[in-house]
This record gives C-alpha cells, sequence and structure tokens, in this order.
C-alpha cells in the first residue's frame, strides 16, 4: 500500500487503536474485579480476557506493522 | 426502515458511560484526526485525493468495501430487523450480497479497472456518452449528499436517545471532524478510517453475541427460549418459511428474495454504487481489483454474527418485549433498540465505550464515504465534462477539497430539514434505491454487449428510473399496486423494495433492447477495454490456484450455499 508513498501502514494505526483500548480496558476490568458492575454473567470478567485480547493483537499489529526507518 | 430507526420512545437515555467510556471516545477523535492530518502531505495529485493514489492492497480495498456498508444504520436497522423478522433478515448479508460481490470480482470489476475510470459515471461517459453519464452523476451527487445529511441526523438523534447527548453538539464536532480529515486525506482518509472502524466494530460488537450465546447455552438453547417467548412463529429459519407469504413474519416469497433481491437489488448495490466501488477502484492493481470484493465476501458473509444473533438473542433474553416504532408508547422500546439494550445487557464500562465509539465510528465513517464520493462525482463528472475541461491536475484536487466543505455544509443543512420534517427522511431513502436497479441494467448491458447504443443507454436509465418513481408513489398511494407490483396486496416495505427493484431494472432492459435495434452503435475501436468482446481480460493461467481470483470466488459460493442448507 505504501510503495509509492511510503504512508505508514494502515495497520499500525490499527495496532496503536487496539492497543491502548486493550490496555484501558483490561485494566479497569482489574479495577472492577471485586466489584464487577451490574451486568448480566458480570462473573465471566468479559473486561479483563477482552481487553487482554485487544492488547495482545494490538502490540502484534503494532510489532508487525511499525514504520520503516528512513534509509 | 431507517425513519422508524429514530422513532426511539425511550423513557430514559438507554446507557450511562464513564469516564474511561468516555476516555476511549476521545481517543477515537484524536487518532482519526491524527491520521487525517498525516495523510494530507500524501494527497496531492487528483489520482492521490479521489482514488488514494491507486496503491491500496486487496485487503485494504475489501475491507474498505465491506465497511462502507457496515454503518451504523445498517448495524442498529438490521439488527433490528433481525428482532422483528427473525433470521430471515440474513438474505440480506448471504444471498442479498455475496453472490453480487462476486460477480464484480470476478466479472465487472476488470471493465472498471482496465478502463481507468475514476468513477462508475466515469465509466458511462466512455461506453455511452455524457447523456447517460450526466444523468447519473446528477442523481448520484444529489442523493449521496442527501444520505450523508440523513446518515449525520441519524447519528445525532441515537447519540440524544442512548447517551443523552444535545442532538446539535453530536452533530456538528462529528461532521466537522468528518470534514477535516476528508478535506485533508481525501479518499486515503476515508478509507483508513473505515478500515479502523472494521476493527472497532467487530471487538465492539463481537462480545454481545458470545455473552448472548453463554447465556442461552448454545443456539439450541437460544431456539428453545424464543419458541418459548414467542410459541408458534419460526424466527429461525431462512427458506422453509417463504414457501407462503403468509407464513413469515416479513410477508415475503422466495421469488422476491431469488429474482429482486438477489439477482437485482444487489447486484445493482453491489456493482454499480459508486460509493462502495469507489474503495475497490483505489486497488493497486487488477488482481487486487479483483481479489478486494471477494476477500469483502468473506466478511460479510460473517456480518450477521455481530448484526443478526444479537437481534435473535434479543427474542430470547430480554425480559420485556419490544414493538414496532410507530405502536410503542412511553415506555416501550423498538425493534431498533435491540442491540443498544443488549450492549448494555453485557458491557460495562469500558466495554460499553468500545461498543458506543464503534457505533460513532460507524456514523462518521458512513459520512466519510458519502462526501468523499460526492467529491469524485462532481469534481470528475459534472465539474470537469460540463463546466471546466482542461483546468490543471491541481485545480481539481482544490476543487475536490472544496466540495468536501461544501458537501458537508449541505449535509448539515439537510440534517436540519429532516429534524424539522421527519417524513423527508423515507423519500430521501427511497430516492436512492430508485436509480440503483436501472443503473444495474445499464452498466451490464453495455459492458457485455457492444451492440448497445449511445441513446439507448440513456433511453433505457431514464425510463428504468421513471418506472421506480411510479411504482413507488403508486404503492404509496393504494394497497391495489401493492397487490399488482408485488403481487401480494399485504407485502411489507421489504418486499415492496424488491419487486420495484425487479420491474424497474427489466424497464431499462427492454427499453434499452428496443431503442438499440433502432438506432446506430458506436464503432468497435470506440469500445475497446469497455465491452466483453473487445477487450483483452488478463488471464491467470500462470498464478498458482491459490492466487486466481476464480478460486476464491467459488469458495465463496460454496460457503454461502452450505449456509442455506445449514439454516434452510
Amino acid at each position: 500500500m505504501s510503495e509509492k508513498h511510503h504512508i505508514i501502514q494502515v495497520w499500525f494505526f490499527v495496532g496503536i487503536l487496539l492497543l491502548v483500548y486493550g490496555v484501558v480496558i483490561f485494566a479497569n476490568g482489574v479495577a472492577e474485579w471485586s466489584n464487577p458492575p451490574d451486568t448480566v454473567l458480570a462473573s465471566l470478567h468479559a473486561p479483563v480476557w477482552w481487553g487482554a485480547l485487544l492488547a495482545v493483537l494490538g502490540s502484534l499489529f503494532c510489532f508487525l506493522f511499525r514504520p520503516a526507518k528512513k534509509t | 426502515m431507517f425513519s422508524s430507526l429514530l422513532t426511539f420512545v425511550a423513557p430514559q437515555r438507554l446507557v450511562h458511560l464513564s469516564p474511561t467510556d468516555l476516555f476511549i471516545i476521545a481517543f477515537y477523535f484524536v487518532l482519526v484526526l491524527g491520521i487525517g492530518f498525516y495523510l494530507k502531505r500524501f494527497a496531492t495529485t487528483g489520482e492521490d485525493f479521489f482514488l488514494a493514489g491507486r496503491e491500496m492492497t486487496a485487503w485494504v480495498a475489501g475491507l474498505a468495501f465491506v465497511s462502507a456498508n457496515l454503518g451504523s444504520l445498517e448495524l442498529l436497522g438490521w439488527a433490528g430487523s433481525a428482532y422483528q423478522y427473525g433470521i430471515l433478515a440474513t438474505h440480506w448479508y448471504w444471498i442479498g450480497a455475496i453472490p453480487a460481490m462476486v460477480f464484480l470480482g470476478l466479472v465487472m470489476m476488470p471493465f472498471y479497472y482496465i478502463s481507468k475510470t475514476h468513477s462508475v459515471p466515469g465509466y458511462l461517459q466512455m461506453r455511452y456518452g455524457p447523456e447517460a453519464s450526466g444523468l447519473s452523476a446528477i442523481t448520484f451527487a444529489i442523493m449521496t449528499i442527501l444520505m450523508s445529511g440523513v446518515n449525520m441526523y441519524a447519528m445525532a438523534v441515537v447519540m440524544q436517545v442512548v447517551l443523552g447527548w444535545n442532538i446539535n453538539f453530536s452533530l456538528w464536532v462529528s461532521s466537522l471532524t468528518v470534514g477535516v480529515y476528508v478535506a485533508a486525506g481525501g479518499l486515503f482518509s476515508a478509507i483508513f478510517n473505515e478500515v479502523l472502524q472494521f476493527f472497532l466494530i467487530w471487538f465492539g460488537a463481537l462480545l454481545i453475541p458470545i455473552l448472548g450465546l453463554v447465556e442461552t447455552h448454545g443456539w439450541k438453547g437460544m431456539v428453545a427460549r424464543i419458541h418459548q417467548n414467542f410459541p408458534g412463529q419460526d424466527f429461525t429459519h431462512m427458506w422453509g418459511p417463504m414457501r407462503s407469504v403468509n407464513d413469515n413474519p416479513m410477508g415475503i416469497h422466495w421469488v422476491a428474495i431469488v429474482f429482486g433481491l438477489a439477482m437485482v437489488q444487489s447486484m445493482g448495490y453491489w456493482t454499480t454504487d459508486f460509493l462502495v466501488v469507489q474503495r475497490v477502484l483505489s486497488a493497486k492493481d487488477i488482481r487486487s481489483a479483483k481479489m478486494a470484493p471477494i476477500i469483502g465476501s468473506f466478511f460479510k458473509m460473517a456480518v450477521p454474527l455481530i448484526v443478526i444473533l444479537p437481534g435473535l438473542l434479543g427474542r430470547a433474553v430480554l425480559p420485556m418485549h419490544l414493538v414496532d416504532a410507530s405502536k410503542a408508547t412511553a415506555g416501550q422500546f423498538t425493534y431498533n433498540q435491540v442491540l443498544p439494550l443488549m450492549l448494555a445487557r453485557y458491557c460495562g464500562p469500558g466495554l460499553l465505550g468500545l461498543g458506543i465509539t464503534a457505533l460513532i465510528a460507524g456514523f462518521m465513517a458512513g459520512m466519510a464515504g458519502n462526501v468523499s464520493a460526492f467529491a469524485t462525482v462532481w469534481t470528475y463528472d459534472l465539474y470537469r465534462p460540463f463546466l471546466r475541461k482542461n483546468a490543471p491536475d491541481k485545480h481539481y484536487v482544490s476543487m475536490g477539497r472544496w466540495c468536501t466543505v461544501i458537501g458537508l455544509f449541505v449535509s448539515i443543512g439537510t440534517a436540519y430539514l429532516v429534524m424539522g420534517f421527519a417524513s423527508i427522511m423515507d423519500y430521501v431513502q427511497a430516492l436512492f434505491g430508485f436509480f440503483i436497479a436501472p443503473l444495474f441494467g445499464t452498466v451490464i448491458l453495455g459492458m457485455m454487449w457492444k451492440r448497445v447504443t449511445r441513446w439507448a443507454g440513456f433511453l433505457g436509465l431514464l425510463a428504468g428510473t421513471t418506472s421506480s418513481v411510479t411504482m413507488f408513489f403508486l404503492m404509496k398511494h393504494s394497497e391495489y399496486w401493492v397487490g399488482v407490483f408485488a403481487l401480494n396486496p399485504q407485502a411489507k416495505g421489504l418486499a415492496q423494495d424488491m419487486f420495484q427493484a425487479l420491474w424497474s431494472c427489466v424497464t431499462c432492459v427492454v427499453v434499452t433492447l428496443l431503442v438499440t435495434l433502432v438506432t446506430k452503435p458506436r464503432p468497435d475501436a470506440e469500445l475497446k477495454g469497455l465491452v466483453y468482446s473487445l477487450t483483452d481480460l488478463a488471464h491467470e493461467q500462470h498464478a498458482s490456484v491459490f492466487h486466481r481470483p476464480l478460486f476464491w470466488g467459488v469458495l465463496a459460493m460454496v460457503i454461502l450455499v452450505v449456509l442455506q442448507i445449514i439454516f434452510w
């Protein structure tokens, strides 16, 4: 995608988005672990594992599609 | 459907956001604006601004292609339809999309790409001449900008009802954000945002079916609960209940789905609506252009997981029965609120912000798509051929940027107009449908048959469009005409749309054929690269099976058939 213009690939921005959201949601899930919100199936602690999944995927995208150094 | 989407009758806002949720929303706005400013430096030529430099990979173009149709109105509306009509709504994602996407990739994309057109009206200009192209460009430009306004208004209302936000605040903040990043980076920005939106929507909505199925102990448990809550009604089979119009809640016959939806309406939308085709035209080479819609078709097949399944789960687990917007009284929830209700049921702080951001991103990507397509069609198909032919490229880029800003303000004006006269919205939605089905007839005949003439193309398109408008108003006027055109006086709106599309396309084809027979065709030399029999299409006998679009297209169709059998 970036052959002509050397644009940072869109996947890198996707990675940033997922990583930031993953960390925030994971941290929020951990913080409310002993006092989960009043939602159905709150005992499953979905924010913790969903946040972790987003953070892992985001890190992967950021790493694989990190901007190349200019030569 | 969409106007009823906005008729929320909620006693209070549906959800309350925490500081974490607000941070998630704010971060999205900061990120897309940052990306817009970053991309501005790359959008310098016309090809960059209007076609993203024609350097997108098949994956990026494919995701943008399918995202352009994955806006929030679609999500909320189709989840509501799934609650109302059951799994029948899946037809619009499967048979009403996949064959058309595969057909676009394998059959039509080579012509769009080889002709180097920048738009669908641009192809009509080369194939037929300025009459058909002008008609198509004017109608598309007007409808696109009106749709953008409707989209903005819809977002503002949804945000008001779901979050309690002020309508003017939502309208202006989202519009100005879209305006800034599209004016800066053109189609680059629109496509980048659509890819972000794709991930947001999936990760924001996928938890609902996962947790829903955990709660109901799987698909069988969900079906059992639906039967228990709504005895005697079939919401979980796709084809069986369509043997008769009286056996299904939509009042639709399988003939309308196969011939109206699959063969005309979806073909028209996915292959000639420039908003979606523009994403594929940005592909870096012809193989990527052919692969993009096929890649998109696999993701499209999966979308019912996050749209239809939450609607069905709503029937199974929600303690209240949702009702039609027109019949809702204070305190009742409507069909179209099923997705926010399910979101609020399972998602606490953080996850709720993610879901709401996905909705906002969907709305904003929809606006960006409309505005960028409008800028392209106005600049290349109306301004350049009819107003200023030989200006430098920079002038057209500048025109595109100004168009984006002006288009946005027209959209905001439309949004306020709709706010004052809600019934306008039905007509705007309907108007868009008027042009798509006959346009498919005009484009496909032009591609496949070299004999079709300049005036046949124009008059066929005009006749098809006129017949579509006439049928719409006749069916609005009296049930008698619903019985005539839709074969059943009780046919609901969606069923009427299918038959309207079918008959308008037939009218277009018949008039085109008749006029062709009495007018003189263009010489073959003028049609090279535009018509099937006069175009050298690249063959892929040297590519491995896994690199051939044909292989993936056939695979998509096989999976489609298997899914139909499973959910028959």
